[in-house]
């Protein structure tokens, strides 16, 4: 019995993580690792980055191929898919979101984790929008890219 | 009270803050509605002068009268109006107007059949209308767009061979009973509801699809008939399809995918999901799906159950309790909650009555949810030119119920004659669903649709 089997939380152990360089250029983490019968994400992947055995197969990214154009994120119906870019001492993460108010661009929000737990602040940088999903572009430091997985209001 | 025309009487009574819709026989208890989707009977009341209206799914109209009704439910003081049956003979009945039942009717229209569509509910798609998260498998089965697109674009598809002529669309209209049809035919008797009233039709056609869906299960516990314990289906209507917040603070029973897709619904709504609790050892449902709640705070406690709900006249809070590798509730380890809305999202078992009535063989398929239907692969029953689809046929996905749909459509279409392509078509068609049963989490129907299979092939 794996433990995010028990509390739905993934560990950084349970998942194929790009090197600094690729994280560098910037990459799509997909922290989809269950065999389900789920495949858009091979379709929406303009580079042929994202490929799968067979539909019950999770996806692999190629890391190399991919270059962070976030098309994956807003089609994936597990939410699953954050886009990484490290730049300097900060990192950029784009994740879906599906929650009112929506943010705007310029806001300090407050940065979860995988848990909910507020773990830091982070920045709105760019907002689009896909089939009423908001694809929202955070930044925070650099240290908490592997971490920050949700963001919320501040109070 | 006031309401929307777009309300049922459930749905305007909820926003009105009535939550006691009857009481019980024996001890007077109040009880709430339990299912929302016109399957139970807890939501039964007196509507003008008549009496056990499945307030539920009947529309909500101006200035009408809804009372509680006595527990034996007192004579109609409503007029009693003989009118004369209608006739309609068509090629096929299809009854249950959700992903299986559309689909099973697209494909009868498409090999050339006429089709008569059925459904209890005001509007089509069953659960569909209320699946506002973006669906899983491939694109074949419209994935990654939202439950509740696929109904509006499978409805304007309809709506549009109704214009031509190929398909007849009875809605708020239940079919409740089977006579002897002439030969090679069926014969069924047909409520078609007017506002309260209702008007007899005798439907005559060559094939029948079943596709009648499923409703939530009970648990037992005391204190679950108090308003406030909820199957999950009723907490999606009320919020997804009738914007009425089921509660302000939720905790929720099972983390199999209804669950998990429920709670995070209910955030969307604003509505606090205080956990989940899981009676499993193991979150049952999709890991992405309880990621998703997890990131918005709210815990996942696998190897819990509710001990007993308390309150007077509603839920006010929830005992849980631990239990041992033996599924046993391990003492001392209660721990209270406050809350104002219990939901039971613990699987569902197949609506099969009327099956049985049309006197097909059934069997009890722990796998499936319960007594289900023999079938082949083709959908066909153990009776000429009975077809079953969707959850009907044994629980599983709503992107399986279209693919056997599909095939049930095709098949009773072939059945009497019909044939644009059909074999290839229904092989095509079995494929695909070979395929979104292969990983681990279609284990289960897999092994369910095997029983029913052999079942089937042995019963000679």
């Amino acid at each position: 019995m794996k433990k995010y089997e028990q509390d739905g939380v993934l560990t950084l152990d349970d998942l194929v993580l790009p090197s600094d360089k690729q994280l560098k250029k910037g990459v799509a983490l997909i922290e989809c690792i269950q065999e389900i019968p789920c495949n858009p994400c091979v379709d929406a992947c303009p580079f042929g980055a994202i490929s799968m055995k067979d539909i019950n197969a999770p996806p692999i990214v190629d890391y190399d191929k991919c270059t962070a154009c976030c098309q994956c994120v807003g089609i994936c119906p597990g939410l699953a898919i954050f886009v990484i870019k490290v730049v300097d001492d900060k990192v950029l993460i784009t994740l879906p979101y599906e929650f009112y108010p929506f943010p705007n661009v310029g806001d300090s929000v407050q940065a979860l984790n995988r848990k909910g737990d507020a773990i830091g602040v982070a920045v709105v940088r760019k907002i689009r929008k896909r089939d009423k999903t908001m694809i929202i572009t955070i930044e925070s430091g650099k240290n908490l890219a592997m971490d920050i997985r949700n963001i919320r209001e501040k109070k | 009270m006031e309401g929307y025309s777009s309300d049922t009487i459930a749905s305007a009574l909820h926003a009105n803050g009535v939550k006691t819709f009857t009481r019980s026989l024996k001890y007077d208890r109040p009880r709430g509605f339990f299912c929302g989707i016109g399957k139970c009977s807890s939501c039964l009341m007196r509507v003008e002068g008549i009496p056990n209206v499945r307030t539920c799914i009947a529309p909500l109209k101006k200035d009408i009268h809804v009372e509680m009704q006595d527990k034996f439910a007192k004579k109609p003081s409503a007029e009693f109006k003989r009118k004369k049956k209608k006739i309609i003979s068509t090629d096929i009945l299809v009854v249950g107007a959700g992903p299986a039942g559309m689909y099973a009717s697209i494909e009868a229209i498409n090999q050339g059949a006429k089709v008569v569509l059925v459904d209890e509910n005001l509007q089509m798609g069953g659960q569909l209308v209320k699946q506002t998260h973006k669906f899983f498998g491939s694109k074949h089965e419209k994935a990654g767009t939202r439950g509740i697109q696929i109904a509006v674009d499978l409805e304007k598809e309809l709506r549009n061979q109704e214009s031509k002529g190929k398909i007849k669309i009875m809605l708020n209209s239940t079919v409740i009973g089977t006579y002897e049809g002439e030969k090679g035919k069926h014969k069924f008797a047909l409520l078609k509801r007017d506002d309260y009233e209702e008007n007899l039709y005798e439907v005559n056609v060559k094939a029948v699809v079943f596709s009648t869906g499923a409703m939530d299960n009970m648990l037992l516990f005391p204190g679950n008939d108090l308003p406030g314990v909820y199957g999950a289906g009723a907490v999606q209507t009320l919020m997804n399809v009738y914007g009425v917040k089921p509660g302000e603070k939720v905790l929720m029973v099972g983390a199999g995918n209804v669950g998990l897709i429920v709670s995070y619904q209910l955030l969307q709504a604003g509505i606090k999901v205080d956990r989940v609790v899981e009676a499993m050892p193991i979150i049952g449902g999709y890991h992405v799906h309880a990621a998703k709640l997890r990131r918005c705070g709210v815990p996942i406690q696998t190897s819990h159950s509710i001990k007993e709900v308390y309150g007077r006249d509603k839920v006010e809070g929830v005992i849980i309790v631990k239990l041992d590798e033996n599924w046993q509730p391990i003492l001392g380890s209660e721990v209270k909650v406050s809350c104002d809305t219990v939901c039971l999202a613990v699987g569902l078992t197949p609506s099969t009555r009327l099956l049985s009535q049309v006197g097909v063989e059934m069997e009890f398929v722990g796998e499936a949810g319960g007594f289900v239907a023999l079938h082949d692969e083709d959908m066909q029953t153990t009776a000429p030119n009975v077809y079953v689809a969707g959850d009907s046929s044994g629980i599983e996905e709503a992107s399986t119920a279209m693919i056997e749909g599909k095939i049930a459509g095709v098949s009773a279409a072939h059945s009497i004659g019909f044939d644009k392509n059909a074999i290839k078509l229904k092989k095509q068609y079995r494929g695909e669903l070979k395929r979104l049963r292969e990983g681990p989490f279609g284990e289960k129907p897999r092994v369910g649709k095997n029983k029913i299979k052999k079942l089937f092939e042995g019963r000679k």
